[in-house]
């Protein structure tokens, strides 16, 4: 490792990289911010989540191998996303046997494998951002993130540096939205009535703006706020901390 | 009273859940009549955490000795004079509930609650054999009247409103003014332990379950709220306990540090009203007692579960924990998962007990937040076994042929970085266009799921990969 900068390794995450790009040119930005030299390296597609919560051990276990591979020449693996930071941190290790070669490479990856907020906060020490917007937001922990990866203050107090935020907090923030993967299109109405629970929450904490860290439980959160004509915009917290909100809002009209 | 399994037909029993209202308003109290009770009793025990990990060593400690364990429990219930009954499977223990019930001539049981009573389906086997079962617990007592079965291990009613309670007590109380008022709570239980103090005077035997059996003493141990099954078991001449073989823990003081947890975790309480500790039938000079003592032990699957990966599953203590908190269960309410257990615990247990073919949704609904095992006093990681529930599944191909055509296709792509690229820039390009500067999409065939409920939010267009490519050389 050079001491002064870090070599990070961008995990985009499948979501990030093939519906909110920006997204990911955020993170990329924060982290250069923050000091480190970043790279995404091309080998990586997914990190297996679709097939592991199938049952599909023999396929998230090769996919599992690829990004090991991938992310092995780096520092750090950073990612934009609780859920899936937390498959490589948590659950790789697990997917092959103690004492194997495989399992000593997962674990060295899972090692260093962290959330983008967790990461600037807790590694690189940051303490602010350099980024302003005159909004009223509050904030949904995801899963993953939160009792995965104990991610609950590291992204509040960032998002407290920002000129014009106001964040307010919503009753039961780290309740699950109801996305869980494939959860929503396998079991559609439970996970509706999951989201407008979520959705009630958020829109009676008088927010204009819903934050978080996970792109899945964004992208469900932001299409039923928008079924139901709500105003809050929403976005990835990467995208407020960057400073990059002059993208449309997700599920928002182009301008 | 039906046990016959419904889990197959998850999917149907949930659309039918979410829609009933009634269910979905006595739904609505589970967060602040369990959830934000547990957290103000836990925040009040410092070494609350401390206690589970406690809890978990004690039980793994005695899972992994079940066999020593019971053979002095059962050598102390001889001693204090008790019968052990060891039964493979819920016909055997319902018949010797049944041959206990005969050889005492016996009319009525009264009974406390016991989810392992459910589990062997108790009351239809009583019946048969011409035995009336009354169950005292009154959320037990209430379901009975309505032939429901429990939709909460620990709040079997918690389906119901009192006004619908009220309408089944005005239905079949019939000999008590008409004119009463049974608008406030306690009145509807004071009216049920007026009708319940002669059906307890009149049993001839009593049953109850179990929430723990310790080893070194030979006792039983159970907690009420309501006292129910004090006098069930020490009335009647015969006192039948039902266990299951997890219920074992080796010491009083191991009870002790699980009691400490039980009715925090389950109910936000302390301490249960009543926690009481059974040894044997009365002494020489007890001032009261049951003649007879028995235990009828149920095994039904669980000693397979044994060195397997569900073998954690047997530190539950039932409290009920992972219900109150699942968001699927608040959604759907205990009845949807189809048989005895619901909610996470039931999601890993009940494939374990009726088989995964039965009950393979159960573990399947759910977004692995994670929530259960937070909560779960005994560290059970519910979500690890969920998955190997799916994992067994998806072994022996019983997931759904969508399901595995669907993600072959996309593991096809995602072990070829090369082709994934292409096909994701693809899809973007072509998303994004469709959704005409829109924004989002309000229909997407391929995924009904989806846009039955939301829209479809629009990706930029390029994907991050295809962009960094180019930015980077
Ligand atoms: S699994 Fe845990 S939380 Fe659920 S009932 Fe059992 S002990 Fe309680």
């Amino acid at each position: 490792m050079s001491q002064d900068r870090p070599h990070v390794g961008l995990f985009v995450t499948c979501l990030v990289d093939m519906m909110r790009p920006s997204v990911g040119f955020a993170s990329v930005k924060l982290l250069e911010q923050a000091g480190c030299t970043v790279d995404a390296p091309a080998a990586q597609t997914c990190c297996g989540q679709p097939a592991y919560n199938s049952g599909d051990r023999a396929t998230t276990r090769q996919i599992a191998l690829d990004m090991i591979e991938a992310f092995e020449p780096f520092d750090y693996v950073v990612a934009p996303s609780g859920s899936c930071a937390g498959m490589l941190r948590k659950h790789y290790p697990g997917l092959f046997e103690q004492g194997s070669r495989e399992r000593e490479r997962a674990e060295a990856v899972a090692a260093k494998t962290y959330e983008l907020t967790s990461f600037l906060t807790g590694i690189m020490k940051m303490k602010s951002v350099d980024a302003a917007l005159d909004q009223n937001a509050t904030y949904h922990d995801s899963c993953s993130g939160y009792r995965e990866l104990a991610i609950k203050d590291q992204p509040r107090k960032l998002l407290k540096t920002v000129k014009g935020l106001t964040l307010t907090e919503m009753k039961d923030a780290e309740i699950c939205c109801g996305f869980g993967g494939t959860f929503c299109v396998k079991y559609p109405d439970i996970s509706n009535n999951m989201v407008t629970k979520k959705i009630a929450n958020i829109e009676a904490s008088g927010a204009d703006l819903l934050l978080a860290g996970d792109l899945g439980c964004l992208m469900n959160m932001a299409g039923k706020l928008k079924r139901q004509g709500s105003k809050v915009q929403v976005r990835h917290v990467a995208e407020v901390l960057a400073g990059a909100t002059d993208m449309p809002a997700i599920a928002e009209r182009d301008e | 009273m039906n046990q016959t399994p419904t889990s197959r037909n998850f999917k149907r029993n949930t659309a039918g859940a979410l829609v009933n209202e009634q269910l979905q308003r006595a739904l609505s109290n589970v967060p602040a009549g369990f959830v934000d009770k547990r957290a103000r009793a836990r925040d009040k025990l410092p070494e609350f955490d401390a206690l589970r990990d406690q809890a978990r060593d004690i039980k793994n400690h005695t899972l992994a000795h079940l066999d020593l364990y019971y053979e002095e429990y059962e050598a102390k219930v001889a001693a204090s004079g008790g019968h052990v009954h060891w039964c493979e499977t819920a016909d055997e223990a319902c018949k010797a509930v049944v041959e206990i019930c005969k050889s005492h001539s016996a009319r009525t049981v009264t009974k406390g609650k016991s989810m392992v009573s459910e589990e062997m389906n108790l009351n239809a086997a009583l019946a048969e054999a011409g035995v009336e079962p009354v169950e005292t617990d009154l959320g037990e007592y209430i379901i009975q009247l309505r032939g429901e079965t429990p939709s909460h291990i620990i709040a079997p009613a918690v389906h119901l409103n009192k006004d619908q309670i009220e309408a089944d007590f005005r239905a079949t109380h019939t000999g008590l003014p008409p004119e009463r008022n049974l608008e406030e709570g306690a009145a509807l239980v004071y009216e049920a332990r007026q009708i319940l103090r002669e059906k307890f005077i009149a049993a001839d035997i009593g049953i109850t379950g179990a929430n723990m059996l310790i080893a070194e003493t030979g006792t039983s141990v159970i907690v009420t709220n309501e006292g129910n099954g004090d006098l069930t078991q020490s009335l009647p001449k015969v006192h039948i306990v039902l266990a299951t073989i997890e219920k074992m823990v080796p010491t009083l003081e191991d009870a002790t540090t699980i009691l400490r947890l039980l009715a925090r975790s389950g109910t936000g309480q302390e301490f249960s009203s009543y926690t009481t500790f059974s040894t044997g039938p009365r002494r020489e000079g007890d001032p009261d007692g049951p003649d007879e003592y028995h235990v009828v032990i149920l095994d039904n699957g669980r000693t397979k579960m044994l060195g397997s990966d569900f073998q954690e599953m047997l530190r539950c203590i039932r409290c009920g924990a992972c219900l109150n908190h699942c968001p699927v269960y608040q959604a759907v309410g205990g009845h949807a998962y189809g048989w005895v257990y619901p909610g996470p615990m039931g999601a890993v247990l009940t494939p374990s007990l009726i088989g995964v073919d039965e009950a393979g949704h159960l573990p399947n609904a759910s977004t692995f937040c994670g929530r259960c095992e937070e909560v779960c006093p005994m560290r059970i990681p519910l979500p690890r076994m969920m998955r190997n529930w799916r994992e067994r599944e998806f072994e022996r191909h019983l997931s759904p042929a969508t399901v595995r055509s669907g993600l072959s296709l996309w593991a096809f792509f995602a072990k070829r970085p090369r082709l994934y690229r292409l096909a994701t820039g693809f899809a973007a390009r072509f998303l994004h266009l469709w959704c005409g500067g829109d924004g989002k999409l309000e229909t997407l065939r391929f995924a009904g799921g989806w846009t039955k409920h939301r829209d479809f939010p629009s990706p930029e267009g390029r994907t991050f990969m295809a962009q960094w490519k180019n930015r980077n050389g």
